[in-house]
Formats: structure tokens, C-alpha cells, sequence
């Protein structure tokens, strides 16, 4: 098998028959296009590449060269190699490589299943004859089995499949499925009674297993199901995409805490690259005398190179309010957690948290390093635990203006993170106005989608005409239009 | 010596007798560098050996490194080439009584004049050459911009010369920190190579490379910890170079196991924040001396 030399003529017949069969049942394809013309690699890779744009992926024809030169050189027998070969060349960020990993899975799982199918291959035939093909499973021993192999971090891959499969036949007979293949892949777990282990817990917990080997094996549950599914009704069902659910914000109250750090990580990077792009190196045309002098000594007295000053890029002054109550709780904690990357990036930034009242936390993120530290000192003695709980919009812009009217200046941006929800109390509009004038821009970002807005104690449209741009924030696509706003280099698209 | 490798797996065993230990992916990923000649992105978090890999390519193929350090503010006069006008000066004091413009000329923009900078001595060597652009996200994107030319066809205009064009292929190694987004331009021509900290598994391979005679438990549990440690929220988490630091650190003390005491001596070894030696110090601290560490074998 090792035709890795130049040309891939040595092609095993089975490529040519399959292109064949597929030519003859196009509808297998889920809606693509049937590969007509040369068989072999070349039509799967084009339409591997088709999927990955479908995914957003920019992938252009010199990429797709590099890849095809690139498996001239590579086994493409070897599974791992001929996917760091493409993952080599086709994706160029860490966010890439993993839409790539999936979609890589899930186009190979299918093309095998679509050869399957096209020969009406199935599994387990034999099987079917006796009564009880396999000897009785009982779910105690089962689960102490799936337990055993999921803290064995050596345990092969092949022996999860088995008792992935195990576990699903030991649940087809107790009850029929949900014929929804993720609702069926909780189940199986909830019966299991395989729970992840708590991030943080001290001792290990004789009852849970390692969080990524739990997500192995729901990985593996859902292949099995859905390879079962194929089978019975020899189709295969529509691809889906996935990068919205990737993309998108966590909300509810089970948060990921890592997937927001992730986001936010992204942002801070986004902000490095922007803070440098007017610090181009003539982009100013101020001479630095001094240096320019000093450089045409070299050459004789004759300023042959001249020495610019730089420029400093503008570093906002920001004021960021964020709401901490409870409506926008799903949000606060990415809203926190957002204004903890913002500590980082920007020097003059002074934050407030409010519910009832407002406080000041500028302190409390430049002395707290850990997140979790912040969450708790803020929740905790930051002096926002309020009476009633319920935020009072009003009577939080006069405070804040009592409290920084003096510090606020046109080169200050405000920024308010929050609902608009008043709980039916007075909004002060004039007091906001009042402060959106001094400072020199000021934004609002809402967690609720703006179909929501001005809906029941939402009083959104009073502060809108106040503020320089107005943004919805629950996904990564709206974040950035939002970084791209107060970095100011972009024109303001409040629709953004 | 070997200048090119004729597979994977001789790439690997290459690199690990240049004293570096490649993953898969790193392994194909430099095979296909010298055999497609096209240069390689490498990001990662710092210190996970991307230089490093460079030195090790330029090792085990017996190549010359040519190293660039990109800062902010770099520029081609540092980067490709410069005229050297005093020397052009002087040949023109020299000349000016007897001879001609167009000779002056033709005399003073030659490759006499020329000091050429990395870029330039990367793509005029005789020799094939492995060149390192480390942490390019640190410059400006007009640096990158001015990259695509010598990067993708391997040539440097010189308006006065003409082009300069590559008479051996250097293969050619970009690091970046990851710390700002690189143009779709500069990635499109380079092939992506991500290097995360390793498992613990490589990571004891590694330490027990560069420190030998550090004991095999010793070496595990040092291992171990560095896991735990990276798994905190830290401002600056500890990388194999720190590791490699701390197991020299640990040799030199003559340590023979890895307990609370050591490690709160030796622990500004691997953690560069004074916020963070306080939140190291409460959490690993406290399992070190509760044994929870090293008792069990962790995979």
C-alpha cells in the first residue's frame, strides 16, 4: 500500500466501483450533487471542500493545490496522516482545525456509510437468527464495565464502540427510542448513571468519570445510533451545519465558563490587531528631529534616512456599567467575564457593577487575577447586595453621575451592559442624556435579542436616541461588531 | 549529512537525534515543509518549542539557521537589505573629479554596496538554509505585506538591482504567539502547524531527554504537577521550557522527590506572577502535601 510516490496510480479497484454505484443512486447523496466525471480522490476531496465552505471555512483553489500536492507525499492509506496533511493545509487557525475535525468525520463516516448502503452491506446479519444472540446484560455489571473503561484513559478506542453498542441494545429493550438521536444519547447516559466529574471537587467521587472520556462516549453512542439509523431505513439523513451552534453565545444557567473564556480570548485578540493597525511606521508624518540628525552622521551630515515619531495609538478611556441582576443573569457572567478581558487590555478602564444601586469594581479586577476570584468578590462585598433585587436604571445613572461627572470627558466612552429592563420604575432618560453628553461616545449592549426589545418593562428606546451605537449581544458575530465599534476604526453600524 | 528527508517516519527519528522529540502532526508537517518548499506557520502558546523546532530542523538537515527576530517597527532596511551609503559616499568622494554620472551610478548601486539582511542572506545562500521569521504577529501588517513576495516566490526586488531570485530553497519557519490575527494573505501561502502543550506522556519523554538523570518518578510526578498547574486560570502558565527548567532546577538541588517543601522552594521556577505563585501555592500546595499527587497513576 505504499504508493506514495508521484501520481496516485495505484488506485484500488474499489474507488472505481463505488463512484460506479454512486452514479447509479445519486439520491444517496443528501441533496449533493453525484460525483460524475473521473473517479477516485480527487471528486471526494473537491466536494470534502465544498462542505468545509458550506461551514464558513475559507478555502481557495491554492489551498486545494497545496492539499493535493501535499497527499502526493503522504500515505494516504494512514488515516492520521492523511488528515494532518489536510489539516495542514486547509485550516489555518485553531478554529478552523476543529470545524475541519468534525466535518472531516462526519463526511468519511458518511461516504463509508454511503458505500454500505450502495452495497447493501449491514452489520450483524447473522445475528439476527438466534433468540438471544448475546448473553444477558445486566445494567449493574454493564455500567460497572462502561465506568471501568472510561477511567482507563488507555482503554482502546474500539472497546468504548463495543460497549457503546452494548449499552444501546441494552436500552433498545428496555423501551423504544426518542427517534431523536441526541435526546436518545442523554438517556442512555442518565440510565447509565455515568455523571462527568465536577471541575474543582477535591476528592475524586467514587461515582464519576472524567469529563472528555463521558464526551467519548456519547460520541461514539451517537455514531452507533446513527449508523443504525442508516441502516434501518438506508438513507442517510441531511448533513447539518454547525457552526452557528458552536458560534453562538452560552445562555441558561448551565454556563460553560471555559466556552465564554474562549470567546473572550478571541475578542482580546481582536483588540491587539486593531490597537496596531494605525501604527503603521510612516503613517504619521511627524519628523523626529533628533534621531534623523543623529542617523546622518552616519552618512556624512546628509539625513539620507529620515526617522519618524511614532504614533501612539488611542487608548480609550472607558467607563463600563454592567447589570448584575437577575433578568440578565445567563449574561452577566460572560458580561463579567468580558469586562475581566477588557482589564487587560485597557489601562484606563473603570467598571461598575449594578443592581439596585451601583458600586465600583475597578479594584477588584486589577487586584483579582482568577476569574472565579472576581465573580466571588463581586457577588460577595462589592456592595451590591440590594434590597429588593431588582435593578432601578433611574436611580443608577444619577448615582453614576454624582459619582464621575467630573472624570468624564469627550475622549470617554461609556459603555452600559445591561437590559433596559426598569421593573416599571422611573428611567431618568435626562440624567442618561445627561451623561452620554459629557462622555464622548457611549454604547449599550443588550443580551436579549432585539425582537425583545420595548416588550413588557423593556425601556430600550428611551436611552437609544443617547447613545452613539446600540447592539444586541448573545453571539460572537455581534461581539464583534461591537469590538470593531469602540476600537474606532470601522464607522459605527448600530445595526451591527 | 542529509538535507532532505525522504519520510515521515525519518523525519521524526531526524528530529529526535537533533534533540527534538516531534509529535505526528509536527513530523508531517516538516517532511511536507522541505517537500512541498512552502514556509510553515507555527502558533502555539510560548515556549512549547517553536523556535526550537527550527534549531532542530536546521540540526537534522544539517542546514544553516537564519534567524529573524521580528519587534514592532521592523522594516525592510532590517529585514531584507540596505544600501551601505557610507561606503557609497565614500566611493563617490573618490570618483566625483573624473568620471562620469552614469558610471557613479552603475559603480555605487552593486552588490558591493549591498548589506544584506536575513531575508536576502536567506534567499542568496549558497547553501540551502532553514530560516526562521520568530513571532511575526509582533510586527505591522505592511511587514507581512512585504513578506508575500520573498515567501511565496522566493525573490527580493531590489529596484536598482533587479530581482534577486533564490538559488537554493530555504525552508522557512514563521513562529507567532498567537497574539493578533495574521492576514488570509500570509496564511493562504503557508501550511498551519499548531503546537499545544503536550500529554503527559511526551512531556516526560521531553523532560527525561533534556534532563537524563533525573530519576523516573521524580520526573513523572514534576510532570504531573505542571498539568495541574496549567489546568489553572493562570495569567502566564508554565511550558515545557519552564518544565525543563524546573527538572535542571530540581537536579541541581539534588531533590529526590517532588514534595511540598521543594516545590514551594523551586516553584518561582515555573511561575512568573506574583498573583499567580499565591494562587499556585494555595492550590497545588495543599494536594502536594495531602499526597494526591503521583499515588495514582494518571494516563
Amino acid at each position: 500500500m505504499a504508493s506514495s510516490g508521484p501520481g496516485r496510480s495505484g488506485k484500488p479497484t474499489g474507488r472505481t466501483r463505488q463512484s460506479r454505484a454512486l452514479a447509479a443512486n445519486p439520491s444517496l447523496y443528501g441533496g449533493m450533487p453525484a460525483a460524475v466525471g473521473p473517479s477516485g480522490m480527487a471528486p471526494r476531496l473537491l466536494e470534502f471542500a465544498d462542505e468545509l465552505r458550506r461551514e464558513e471555512m475559507k478555502v481557495g483553489t491554492s489551498e486545494l493545490l497545496d492539499a493535493f500536492e501535499a497527499l502526493r507525499h503522504v500515505e494516504w492509506t494512514d488515516r492520521e496522516d492523511f488528515f494532518e496533511a489536510l489539516a495542514t493545509t486547509l485550516a489555518k487557525s485553531q478554529q478552523d482545525r476543529r470545524v475541519l475535525e468534525a466535518v472531516f468525520d462526519r463526511f468519511f463516516f458518511r461516504a463509508a456509510e454511503r458505500e454500505a448502503v450502495d452495497r447493501g452491506v449491514k452489520e450483524g446479519a447473522g445475528r439476527e437468527g438466534g433468540a438471544s444472540p448475546e448473553p444477558e446484560l445486566d445494567f449493574d455489571s454493564l455500567r460497572e464495565r462502561i465506568r471501568d473503561a472510561l477511567r482507563d484513559a488507555n482503554a482502546p478506542e474500539g472497546q468504548l464502540r463495543d460497549l457503546a453498542r452494548l449499552a444501546i441494545s441494552a436500552f433498545g429493550r428496555q423501551g423504544e427510542g426518542s427517534g431523536v438521536i441526541g435526546v436518545d444519547v442523554q438517556r442512555i447516559r442518565r440510565t447509565l448513571g455515568l455523571r462527568g466529574e465536577q471541575a474543582g471537587a477535591e476528592l475524586p467521587d467514587p461515582e464519576t468519570v472524567p469529563r472528555d472520556r463521558l464526551r467519548e462516549f456519547e460520541a461514539q453512542v451517537r455514531r452507533e445510533l446513527e449508523r443504525a439509523l442508516i441502516e434501518r431505513t438506508e438513507t442517510l439523513p441531511p448533513s447539518k451545519p454547525l457552526r452557528e451552534l458552536d458560534r453562538a453565545l452560552p445562555t441558561g444557567g448551565a454556563q460553560d465558563l471555559a466556552q465564554v473564556h474562549r470567546v473572550v480570548a478571541q475578542m482580546r485578540r481582536r483588540l491587539a490587531t486593531q490597537g496596531r493597525e494605525n501604527r503603521g511606521r510612516n503613517r504619521s508624518s511627524a519628523i523626529d528631529v533628533r534621531r534623523t540628525m543623529r542617523t546622518s552622521l552616519q552618512t556624512g551630515g546628509v539625513p539620507l534616512d529620515l526617522r519618524f515619531r511614532p504614533r501612539r495609538p488611542r487608548r480609550p478611556e472607558l467607563f463600563v456599567l454592567c447589570d448584575v441582576s437577575t433578568s440578565v443573569t445567563s449574561a452577566s457572567v460572560f458580561f463579567l467575564s468580558m469586562l475581566h478581558a477588557l482589564h487587560d487590555s485597557f489601562r484606563k478602564l473603570r467598571s461598575f457593577v449594578f443592581v439596585e444601586r451601583i458600586s465600583e469594581v475597578t479594584e477588584v479586577f486589577e487586584r483579582e487575577r482568577s476569574f472565579e476570584a472576581v465573580s466571588r468578590a463581586i457577588s460577595g462585598d462589592a456592595g451590591v447586595a440590594d434590597v429588593s433585587g431588582y435593578t432601578d436604571y433611574g436611580r443608577v445613572w444619577i448615582e453614576f453621575l454624582d459619582r464621575v461627572v467630573d472624570d468624564l470627558d469627550p475622549r470617554s466612552t461609556v459603555i452600559v451592559l445591561g437590559d433596559a429592563r426598569t421593573n416599571g420604575r422611573e428611567p431618568h432618560a435626562a440624567a442618561f442624556g445627561h451623561i452620554a453628553e459629557r462622555a464622548g461616545r457611549t454604547f449599550w449592549m443588550n443580551p436579549e435579542p432585539k425582537l425583545y426589545w420595548n416588550y413588557g418593562d423593556s425601556v430600550m428606546q428611551v436611552y437609544e436616541p443617547y447613545c452613539t451605537g446600540v447592539f444586541e449581544c448573545w453571539t460572537t458575530k455581534q461581539l464583534e461588531g461591537f469590538v470593531n465599534a469602540i476600537a474606532d476604526l470601522r464607522p459605527v453600524s448600530p445595526s451591527a | 549529512m542529509s538535507s532532505e528527508f525522504e519520510s515521515i517516519e525519518e523525519t521524526r527519528s531526524g528530529l529526535a537525534s537533533a534533540g527534538y522529540l516531534a509529535d505526528e502532526s509536527t513530523a508531517l508537517v516538516s517532511f511536507l515543509a522541505g517537500r512541498l518548499g512552502k514556509p510553515v506557520l507555527v502558533e502555539g502558546p510560548a515556549g512549547v518549542g517553536k523556535t526550537e523546532l527550527a534549531k532542530a530542523l536546521s540540526r537534522a538537515t544539517g542546514r544553516k539557521l537564519v534567524r529573524l527576530q521580528c519587534y514592532e517597527g521592523l522594516d525592510e532596511a532590517k529585514a531584507l537589505y540596505e544600501w551601505n551609503y557610507r561606503k557609497q559616499l565614500l566611493r563617490i568622494q573618490v570618483e566625483a573629479s573624473d568620471a562620469g554620472w552614469q558610471e557613479v551610478k552603475d559603480d555605487i548601486f552593486g552588490e558591493e554596496f549591498l548589506l544584506p539582511r536575513p531575508l536576502l542572506t536567506a534567499i542568496s545562500a549558497p547553501e540551502p538554509v532553514v530560516l526562521l521569521i520568530d513571532e511575526i504577529d509582533k510586527t505591522d501588517q505592511e511587514f507581512e505585506a512585504m513578506l508575500l513576495e520573498v515567501l511565496s516566490d522566493f525573490q527580493v526586488s531590489i529596484p536598482e538591482l533587479g530581482v534577486v531570485e533564490a538559488k537554493t530553497h530555504p525552508i522557512v519557519l514563521l513562529t507567532s504567539n498567537d497574539s493578533r490575527e495574521l492576514t488570509e494573505a500570509l496564511k493562504r501561502r503557508c501550511l498551519y502547524l499548531w503546537l499545544g502543550y503536550p500529554t503527559v506522556e511526551r512531556e516526560l519523554e521531553i523532560v527525561r531527554l533534556h534532563a537524563p538523570d533525573l530519576k523516573e518518578d521524580v520526573a513523572r510526578k514534576l510532570v504531573e504537577v505542571m498539568h495541574m498547574v496549567r489546568d489553572l486560570d493562570l495569567k502566564k502558565p508554565p511550558s515545557i521550557a519552564e518544565s525543563i527548567d524546573w527538572a535542571r532546577a530540581l537536579l541541581l538541588l539534588g531533590a529526590e522527590d517532588v514534595d511540598q517543601e521543594t516545590f514551594k522552594q523551586t516553584m518561582s521556577v515555573i511561575v512568573k506572577h506574583r498573583t499567580d505563585l499565591d494562587l499556585v501555592a494555595e492550590r497545588v500546595g495543599v494536594k502536594l502535601s495531602d499526597g494526591l499527587v503521583g499515588s495514582r497513576p494518571v494516563g
